[in-house]
């Protein structure tokens, strides 16, 4: 068993960071993932790492000095959040087109406008779409655990993808809370050596990275990223099955909860889990056949998984800490109502909106999706399909 | 590569890498080009200005004259034209040539 500790969730991933000691972090401080940089620079500072440390101007440049050292061969790490996020946008897409397997930690904030520094999923779910495997952790120990196995499913050779790994802001990154940390030696063990598939850095194989990409062979391209986030499934599966081994921690695409024989249930990711999963027990104290799932990857989603998971429930509920204005409801909820669509007998799935900007989700607001829900399995007739929970009317 | 069958996904190096050196030659440039540059011999000096500044080594050359214009990298950019000292290279528009 590891070491048990009592740290922020930063702190614990700035822990992880230096357990892994990549070759270059390029990294400009945002609010609230500052202190994951923060600490990490007292590491190299103290001689703990042999990280370059690149201190940048902007987190558009942060993202470029990752591609850039990624390119030339090294394992790279950065970390930050909400609007520090958005201004990396253009990089992400060219880390995950240049397939460099760059590990960043996205500490979970609200987007501005109006300003708000508080977590929630927006900056994350708008990033879904760039081709970065994603991870969404509960806890300080999940995003400890998360950002481990980050590093080898990116690295496997027919992943080759960047991978985000997010936990909320605030709530996780500025909680203490218990946790256990493998040996420095282990982790080592773990991750392995990087060896990256090709390098600038290699003179003996000279190769060019970025180059034009026309009508000829753009599409290929594109069609080898989706493949690489097929052929990540097994790789992440294997990867928390080799972590368990190691730590006694199980992972896999999402948790299932009491969910078995449950006949309604409620779909959420991030540290919502936590008060969704004593509500659970509530209820089941009271009869109430309600059970959880725990989503922990967004991207590659996993549709099928899902299906068998969810199939048997009668109504069910799925969190969203976003929004996705003018779409069919917030991004898990589109995404995971889809995959059920090919589903013989569906569960009725509605959505709740909840928890923008940090607002608290409490015990009650859960309390009262299971009572929506039971009327929605009892009638079988949904009255609102997207909720706005936690909001003032 | 025009004269061969375009590969497949499964075929190429991943993340749109080159993974050798030296190949530009495989890609015809020659198809963007909108104007040619034509060669007057008479006013040409052969003093090979043009065989310095082409981007794409289009200006083909032997025993140090200039011999042609390799039409199939040439993108007709002009630059040749440009530097000639004795005024020598035209850039003429395609639709008027062919």
């Amino acid at each position: 068993m590891g070491k048990p500790v009592a740290m922020t969730g930063n702190i614990a991933v700035a822990n992880a960071m230096r357990q892994i000691n990549p070759d270059v972090c390029a990294a400009y401080p945002i609010t609230p993932s500052t202190e994951v940089m923060q600490q990490f620079a007292s590491f190299v500072a103290d001689g703990k790492v042999d990280t370059e440390l690149v201190t940048v101007e902007s987190e558009h440049s942060a993202m470029s000095a990752c591609i850039g050292a990624a390119a030339a061969g090294g394992r790279v790490m950065t970390a930050t959040s909400a609007n520090g996020l958005a201004l990396m946008w253009e990089m992400l897409y060219i880390a995950s087109g240049n397939r460099l397997p760059i590990i960043m930690m996205v500490v979970n904030r609200a987007l501005s406008a109006p300003i708000n520094i508080h977590g929630d999923h927006s900056d994350g779910m708008g990033a879904r779409d760039s081709g970065w495997i994603q991870f969404y952790s509960e806890n300080a120990q999940e995003a400890y655990d998360n950002l481990l196995q980050a590093v080898v499913i990116g690295q496997e050779k027919e992943v080759r993808l960047p991978v985000m790994v997010g936990m909320d802001g605030f709530i996780i990154s500025h909680s203490i809370e218990n946790l256990e940390m493998l040996s420095d030696e282990k982790v080592k063990e773990f991750i392995g050596e990087y060896i990256p598939h090709y390098s600038l850095l290699n003179i003996k194989q000279p190769v060019t990275f970025g180059p034009l990409d026309l009508q000829d062979y753009y599409s290929e391209h594109k069609r080898q990223q989706s493949e690489a986030m097929r052929a990540a499934k097994p790789v992440i599966l294997k990867a928390g099955q080799d972590y368990a081994a190691l730590s006694g921690r199980k992972y896999g695409f999402f948790e299932p909860y009491r969910l078995e024989d449950a006949e309604i249930g409620i779909l959420t990711l991030g540290s919502s889990a936590g008060t969704t999963r004593f509500v659970v027990d509530q209820m089941r104290e009271r009869g109430i056949k309600v059970g959880m799932v725990k989503l922990r990857v967004f991207r590659p989603f996993p549709v099928e998984e899902l299906q068998a998971a969810l199939g048997h429930l009668k109504a069910l509920a799925v969190m969203d800490r976003c929004d996705s204005f003018g779409a069919a409801g917030g991004p898990v909820f589109s995404e995971v109502r889809s995959s059920l669509y090919d589903l013989p007998t569906p569960p009725r799935a509605v959505n709740y909106i909840y928890g923008l900007g940090g607002r608290d989700l409490g015990i009650p607001h859960i309390e009262q999706v299971v009572e929506d829900l039971q009327k929605i399995r009892q009638t079988g007739k949904i009255e609102e399909l997207i909720t706005y929970l936690t909001v003032r009317e | 590569m025009s004269t061969n069958r375009l590969k497949g996904w499964k075929e190429i190096p991943i993340g749109g890498l080159i993974p050798e050196a030296g190949n530009s030659a495989q890609y015809e440039t020659g198809g963007w080009r909108t104007f040619r540059p034509v060669v007057d011999r008479d006013t040409c000096k052969n003093c090979l200005f043009c065989w310095i500044y082409c981007p794409d080594s289009a200006i083909q050359v032997e025993d140090a004259k200039i011999k042609g214009i390799d039409l199939k990298h040439c993108k007709g950019c002009g630059l040749c034209a440009q530097e000639c000292p004795a005024k020598a290279i035209q850039m003429i528009e395609e639709a008027k040539l062919s």
